[in-house]
Formats: structure tokens, C-alpha cells, sequence
């Protein structure tokens, strides 16, 4: 089945060891892995802006830091985590080493823009990172006008610069990955054979396309507001400070499918192969990334019911959030029955992909009381909101990312992590999670307001916020941890089998862990369908009978 | 389900990642439309806030258009027009395969361009500048019949849309030069007429945007 590889090739990490061969390598897995490397970097920085918050808010009075310095605390974790973390890590890691592969192609179609993409995301997070230290950031990650533009004195125009230039990173990235899913699938790699991973990672391009120019002009516009005091959002100038709250969202609630859509393509593959099982309704799975794609750009408005916007755009906001529901839905029924009638094996990558089930379910309910004009009202601007979309992005896209990374680790690296650590570090995670994200929902309905850095008015909310606090040291170690066990298994690690999960798919099946710099060692033909698992055969096996005996 | 066929040699002039010229010409093409997908949205944010002031502000604007020559704008369009036919009259010279042709077209398109913007600058952003009439503090309005924060506001429409238009015909007059002188001097990455192709859908698309400012700037209705 299998047309295996010498041993004594050489693979992609050893062509050649010099800092050059990495920095100016053309190689779409080597990239990843700067990726990798420079996105683990910004988690890390966002992470301290993160505890920085919890720490100020076990007080109700505010005791630790002014509110400038927790303004500029939240703002800089809003901004890295979005910015520099959720927008990119799975696509520009996984999806860049992982599509080529999975398509049977030997690289992706443009490799020097795939490394230019890599240097703006540099550039951007530079720029962020000096602004963040000469001064700071305290407009939030939504930078509305005309704070953004007028009022604030943080270092608003570099940092908003430094997004600038890593949209630039997203929309490279989307061009060559559409051009490649189009043009290069190996031959017998039809659109109905192409893994889910693929699948979500093209509706996700597709939204970078026509999102990022949105809100990278928009972000301009401020820029220029702010500098050269020209400007289209500045009443001053009779402008109006709304729109640029309609051009941001039309860009942001897309983009919180380009965050999660990646994390949604990455659990159809765990929940594939630890279920030993194809993806029940493969089609409807896949069309339904297509419908987000598309529902996607017609409920930002959401985000504004309580601007000045009208009653009848908050009525058609309101429908359209609901009608989004419905393909997030269809992928949460179809990946639970993926696990019927399999035979499901609990190793970390599928803990994490099962954690990503149950949080992800409460985050999009949680969605549907926000998307419910009457409700939100009540709850915008509170915790609420902050749990809810924590439950999505964190609840979703993180755990993705950690299944990802821990699933993916030995087709990387070549090395087996040690799986005891890995599975109970990954329970650590989904407890660490809800203790920090549960109280929330609580104290936000119960009025919290979000951005606030005291709350002496209300001391009895005091006892949340400790909870959330203590869950969210919890979740600190658990992010810990996997950085030092999978650090180690690089260098002490024993060596991985070509493919230790048994998994299917070409990048498994085909090609050698770590892969050599071609990926294949010709082009390979595609004859089958995807996920040919067969859970019932592996069953037997175990009792040692084939089906025919059986 | 899998086997590996042979790769094919590797040619010159196709990149390792693909397997022949073929499947390469078409990733470029496709890349470049959607990179112009790309460009489509970045100028939408220009009309999207152009649109949303007009529909506020319609008499204003009405005034304010006056501001601008429509003959100028009208010569401008024409030049544009010209370019774009020439860039296709390129296109069809390389795939036929005639050097000096290609290279005659290419230079009319680059003159074009050029004229595009010195035209622009001499007749239109340097009067303009020299009047005040820049948005910002220095501001200068003296028409009682239009707010001057409102003038501020139309004349930062207009210079940020004419503006980021400008630095693509800019561009394009970049792109074109280098073009020009691989294809003189028979460089090797030019083994075909792709990449006259490439740069030709840029520049229609940016003469696209240009059929549409013009009528939104220079040719308001009251
Ligand atoms: C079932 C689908 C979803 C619905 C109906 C939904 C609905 C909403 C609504 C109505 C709001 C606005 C709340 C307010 O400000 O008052 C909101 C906020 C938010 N949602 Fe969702 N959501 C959904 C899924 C997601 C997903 C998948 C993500 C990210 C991966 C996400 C991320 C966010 C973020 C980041 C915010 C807050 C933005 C801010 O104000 O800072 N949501 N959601
Ligand atoms: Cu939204």
C-alpha cells in the first residue's frame, strides 16, 4: 500500500543547518516551522498581558496597576492574541505544511511569497512589540474611532501600522493557498477526495481574501486620521466614527471564522483518525465551511446593536447570526457521529479534539443569546461577551491548536512526545479552561461590565473573578507544561514510526516523518476515497479475526 | 489507495514545485486574479465611505465636484483607455512572439501611465495643494456655500481614493520598466508571454478603477 522511503535520505530538517538555509529557505515546511517558532513567541507574550488582567481583577479596587496600565494590559493582549496568534498559528503552521502534503503536491504554488508572508508577520509583530514598549497600546484590539484616532496618546500608529503589515502576511498566505488547492492537487486528487484540513483551509483563504484589504484600509484610514489629521471617520471633518465601526466588523466577524475555521479543519482530521472512521457526511462537513465562509460576511452588524444603528438592521442582524449557527451546528452533529460505531481511542490529540467539541458548543450557544437582539442588550459589554467568544476562540481554536500540534508533532519532528504527560496535561487544559471561563458567564449576566479594571461598586462579583484567576494559572501551567515535554522530545524523544497513529491521508501514508525536502518521492496517484478507515476490521483485529470470521 | 508516479525532469523554465509548464501558467494566472480580489476590496473600502457620504452630503458633494475639471479627468480616462489597449495588443504580440512589437506596446502603455501622472500632478494635486485646499490643519475653504468641515471631508475622499489609484498606475509604471528591459534583454525568466499576461490584468484592473472614479468625482449629477 505504502511506498515507503530509505531511511538513509535525508529529511527536510537536515538540509542543511546553517541560520541562512533557514531564513531564506523556500521550503513550505520549514517555514512552518519558523512559524511555529515565532507564533509559540507572541502566545507567550500575550499570555503574561493575559495574567497581568486576572492578577488586577482578584481586587475589586483595582489595587495592582492603574487603569492606564490595565487598559494598556487588555489592549495589548486583545491585539497579539488576535493579531499575532489566532489569525495565523493553524493556517501558517499546519496549513502550510500540512496542504502541500495532503494534496500531493511538492510545495506550495508560490514559495517565495510564503516566505515574504513570514517576514511581515515579523515586521508586523516588531512593530507591535516596540509600540507595546514605548508607550503601549490602550485603544483595545478593536481600536474604535475616535478613540483610536483623536483621544488616545498610546503608541496607537505604529501598532496600528504593525497590523497593517501582517494583514499583508494573511493575504499572502491566502493567495498561494487558493492557487495551490486549484492547480496543484496530485492527479486523482479530486475536490471530493480533498481532506477536510484542505477543505477548511480554503473557505478560511477565501475569507482572508476578501476581508483582510477591508479592515488593512480601514486601519490606514485611522492611521492617517491620526497623523495627518485627514480622515473620513473624524465628525470633526463631518465624518462619522460608526462607519468605521461597520468597516471594522466586516472584517472582524469574518474574521473569527478565520480563526476558528482552521480549528474546525483540524478536528475533522483527529476526530477521523482516533475514531478510526470516516467523517460522517464528508460533504455536508465540507460545504458547511463554505456556507460560514459565505453567512460570514452578512452578520457584522451583530457587533453593533447598540450603536446607532437601525432596529431593521438589527432585526436582519439578528436573523443572519442565527442562520450561522446552522453550519457550525451541522459540523458539531457530524463529527459526534463520527465517533459512533468507531472505535474510539483516547490518545491526547483526540482528548483535545473532544474538548474542542464541548467548548465550542457552548461558545456558539452563547453566540445565540448575543445574536438575540433583545438579550444583548443586556449582556453587550459585559463578561459574557468575554466568556463567550473566550469559548470560541480559546475553547475552540487553542484546543485545535494544541490537538494539532501534539497529532502532527512526529510528522514534523520525527519524535514521540511522552503521551502519559500529553494525555493528562491536555485534562489539565479543558479543566484550567472552564474554571477560568465558567465564572465569567456568571458574572457578566450578573452585570460585570468588560474593560473595566475595579469593580468596588459590586464586591460581591470578587469571588469569580478569584475563581477565574486561579483557573487561569491553571491553564498557565497546562500551556507550560507541553512547552517543555515537547522541547525535550526534540532532542531526547524516541524516534517516531513514519506513522504512529495509523493515520490515513497522503501526508501520512506517502511521505516519511520528518518528510524529505520534496515531500514524495515521485508524484502520487490518488485511486481512493479519503478516511478509508475501517473501524470494524481494526476491531476484529484486536480479538485477532477478520471480518470474514467474524 | 496510493502510488507515486515518476516526477517529471525538471526544465528550466518551470519551478521545482510544478510538474510542467502548463499547470504553472495557469497557478500564475489564478494567483494574480486573486490577488486583484484582493485589490477589488482594498478600493472598495474607498467607495463603500464614498457612497456613505454622498448619500449624507449630495448637494454639498454636488458643489464640491465643481472643484474638479471634468476635461482633465476626461483626457486622463482617454489615456487610460489607450494604455489598456496597447498592454492587450502586448499580450497578443508576445504569444505571436514578436519582440520589437511587444516591446513598441509596452512602451506606449509606460508613456501612458507616465503622462496619467504627470498630467495629475501638474493640473490637478499641485493648484490644489497651492490653493489650501489639502484636508488637514492647514485647511484653507473659502465657499460660504459649503461647511469647511465637509470640503475637508470630500477632499480626503478624493485625494485618498485618486491617491491609492495613483500609487497602483505608480506601480505600474515600475513593473513595466523592469518588464521591459527583461524582455530586452532576453532575460531567462521571461521564456514566455506570461508574464506580460500577468501584468496586463493588473494594469485593466487599475484602469477599471479609473472608469469608475472618474464618473463618481468628475461627473456628479445634481
Ligand atoms: C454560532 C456562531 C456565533 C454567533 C451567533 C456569535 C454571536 C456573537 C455576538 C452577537 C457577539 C456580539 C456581542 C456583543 O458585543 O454584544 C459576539 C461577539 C464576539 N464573538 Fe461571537 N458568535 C459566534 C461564534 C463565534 C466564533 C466562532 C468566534 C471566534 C472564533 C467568535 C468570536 C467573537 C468575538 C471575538 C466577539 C467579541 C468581539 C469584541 O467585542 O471584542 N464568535 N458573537
Ligand atoms: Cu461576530
Amino acid at each position: 500500500m505504502t511506498t515507503h522511503v530509505a531511511t538513509d535520505e535525508k529529511n527536510y530538517l537536515q538540509e542543511g543547518h546553517t541560520l541562512a538555509s533557514w531564513l531564506l529557505t523556500k521550503d513550505h515546511k520549514r517555514i512552518a516551522v519558523l512559524y511555529l517558532i515565532s507564533v509559540s513567541f507572541f502566545f507567550f507574550v500575550g499570555s503574561i498581558a493575559a495574567m497581568m488582567v486576572r492578577l488586577e481583577l482578584t481586587s475589586p479596587r483595582g489595587t495592582l496597576m492603574s487603569n492606564e496600565t490595565y487598559n494598556k494590559a487588555f489592549s495589548a493582549h486583545g491585539v497579539v492574541m488576535v493579531f499575532f496568534f489566532l489569525v495565523v498559528a493553524i493556517p501558517a503552521i499546519f496549513g502550510n505544511f500540512l496542504i502541500p502534503m495532503q494534496i500531493g503536491a511538492r510545495d506550495l504554488a508560490f514559495p517565495r511569497l510564503n516566505l515574504l508572508s513570514w517576514y511581515f508577520y515579523m515586521a508586523g509583530g516588531i512593530m507591535f512589540l516596540i509600540a507595546m514598549m514605548s508607550g503601549g497600546v490602550d485603544a483595545g484590539w478593536t481600536f474604535y474611532t475616535p478613540m483610536s484616532s483623536i483621544y488616545s496618546n498610546g503608541q496607537i500608529t505604529l501598532a496600528l501600522v504593525g497590523a497593517f503589515v501582517v494583514g499583508f502576511s494573511s493575504i499572502f498566505t491566502g493567495v498561494n493557498f487558493i492557487a495551490t488547492i486549484h492547480k496543484m492537487r496530485a492527479p486523482g486528487m479530486t475536490w471530493w477526495r480533498l481532506p477536510l484540513f484542505v477543505w477548511g483551509h480554503y473557505a478560511t483563504s477565501l475569507i482572508v481574501i476578501l476581508g483582510t484589504p477591508v479592515v488593512a484600509i480601514t486601519l490606514l484610514l485611522v492611521v492617517f486620521e491620526r497623523v495627518a489629521k485627514i480622515g473620513i471617520f473624524s465628525p470633526e471633518l463631518g465624518g462619522d466614527p460608526v462607519l468605521f465601526q461597520h468597516m471594522f466588523w466586516f472584517y472582524s466577524h469574518p474574521a473569527v471564522y478565520i480563526m476558528v475555521l482552521p480549528g474546525m479543519a483540524v478536528i475533522s482530521e483527529i476526530m477521523a483518525c482516533f475514531s478510526r472512521n470516516k467523517v460522517f457526511g464528508y460533504h455536508f462537513v465540507a460545504l458547511s465551511s463554505l456556507g460560514i465562509a459565505a453567512l460570514s460576511f452578512i452578520v457584522w452588524g451583530h457587533h453593533m446593536f447598540v450603536s446607532s444603528q437601525s432596529m431593521y438592521q438589527g432585526i436582519f442582524f439578528s436573523f443572519t447570526s442565527f442562520l450561522v449557527a446552522v453550519p457550525s451546528a451541522i459540523k458539531v452533529f457530524n463529527w459526534s457521529l463520527t465517533m459512533y460505531k468507531g472505535s474510539v481511542w483516547l490518545a491526547s490529540p483526540m482528548i483535545y479534539a473532544l474538548g474542542f467539541l464541548g467548548l465550542f458548543t457552548v461558545g456558539g450557544m452563547t453566540g445565540l443569546y448575543l445574536a438575540s437582539v433583545g438579550t444583548d442588550v443586556h449582556v453587550t459589554g459585559t463578561y459574557f461577551v468575554v466568556a463567550h467568544f473566550h469559548y470560541v476562540m480559546v475553547g475552540g481554536t487553542l484546543l485545535a491548536f494544541l490537538g494539532a500540534l501534539h497529532f502532527w508533532w512526529p510528522k514534523f519532528f520525527g519524535r514521540m512526545y511522552p503521551e502519559g504527560v500529553a494525555k493528562w496535561n491536555a485534562l489539565l487544559v479543558f479543566i484550567g479552561f472552564n474554571l477560568t471561563f465558567l465564572p465569567q458567564f456568571v458574572v457578566g449576566w450578573l452585570g460585570m461590565p468588560r474593560r473595566y479594571h475595579y469593580y468596588y461598586f459590586a464586591p460581591e462579583f470578587q469571588v469569580y473573578h478569584v475563581m477565574s484567576t486561579l483557573g487561569a494559572s491553571a491553564l498557565a501551567v497546562s500551556l507550560i507544561v507541553p512547552a517543555f515535554y515537547l522541547t525535550y522530545s526534540l532532542f531526547k524523544g524516541p524516534k517516531s514510526p513514519p506513522n504512529p497513529w495509523a493515520a490515513r491521508g497522503l501526508e501520512w501514508e506517502a511521505a516519511a516523518s520528518p518528510p524529505i525536502k520534496h515531500n514524495f518521492h515521485g508524484v502520487p496517484v490518488v485511486v481512493g476515497d479519503v478516511y478509508d478507515y475501517d473501524a470494524e476490521a481494526e476491531e476484529l483485529a484486536l480479538r485477532g479475526m477478520t471480518k470474514e470470521e467474524a | 489507495m496510493i502510488s507515486l508516479k515518476k516526477m517529471n525532469q525538471p526544465q528550466d523554465t518551470v519551478y521545482e514545485q510544478f510538474e510542467d509548464l502548463a499547470q504553472q501558467q495557469e497557478t500564475y494566472v489564478l494567483g494574480m486574479w486573486s490577488f486583484l480580489v484582493t485589490e477589488v476590496m482594498f478600493f472598495g473600502v474607498m467607495f463603500m465611505s464614498y457612497i456613505v457620504y454622498r448619500w449624507k452630503y449630495q448637494p454639498y458633494f454636488y458643489a464640491l465636484h465643481k472643484e474638479l475639471d471634468w476635461r482633465i479627468g476626461g483626457i486622463n480616462t482617454a489615456i487610460l483607455l489607450a494604455s489598456s489597449f496597447s498592454v492587450a495588443l502586448a499580450v497578443h504580440y508576445h504569444q505571436k512572439k514578436k519582440k520589437m512589437n511587444v516591446l513598441m506596446c509596452l512602451g506606449f502603455t509606460n508613456l501612458c501611465a507616465i503622462s496619467f501622472i504627470v498630467i495629475k500632478l501638474l493640473f490637478e494635486y499641485i493648484p490644489k495643494w497651492n490653493h489650501g485646499h489639502y484636508p488637514g490643519p492647514g485647511f484653507s475653504w473659502d465657499n460660504p456655500y459649503v461647511p469647511s468641515h465637509i470640503a475637508q471631508l470630500w477632499f480626503s475622499l478624493y485625494f485618498g481614493t485618486t491617491g491609492l489609484h495613483g500609487l497602483h498606475v505608480l506601480i505600474g509604471v515600475i513593473l513595466f520598466s523592469v518588464l521591459m528591459y527583461l524582455i530586452a534583454v532576453d532575460h531567462p525568466s521571461i521564456s514566455d508571454y506570461l508574464p506580460t499576461e500577468m501584468l496586463g490584468l493588473y494594469w485593466h484592473f487599475v484602469d477599471i478603477v479609473w472608469i469608475f472614479l472618474y464618473p463618481l468625482y468628475y461627473l456628479m449629477p445634481k
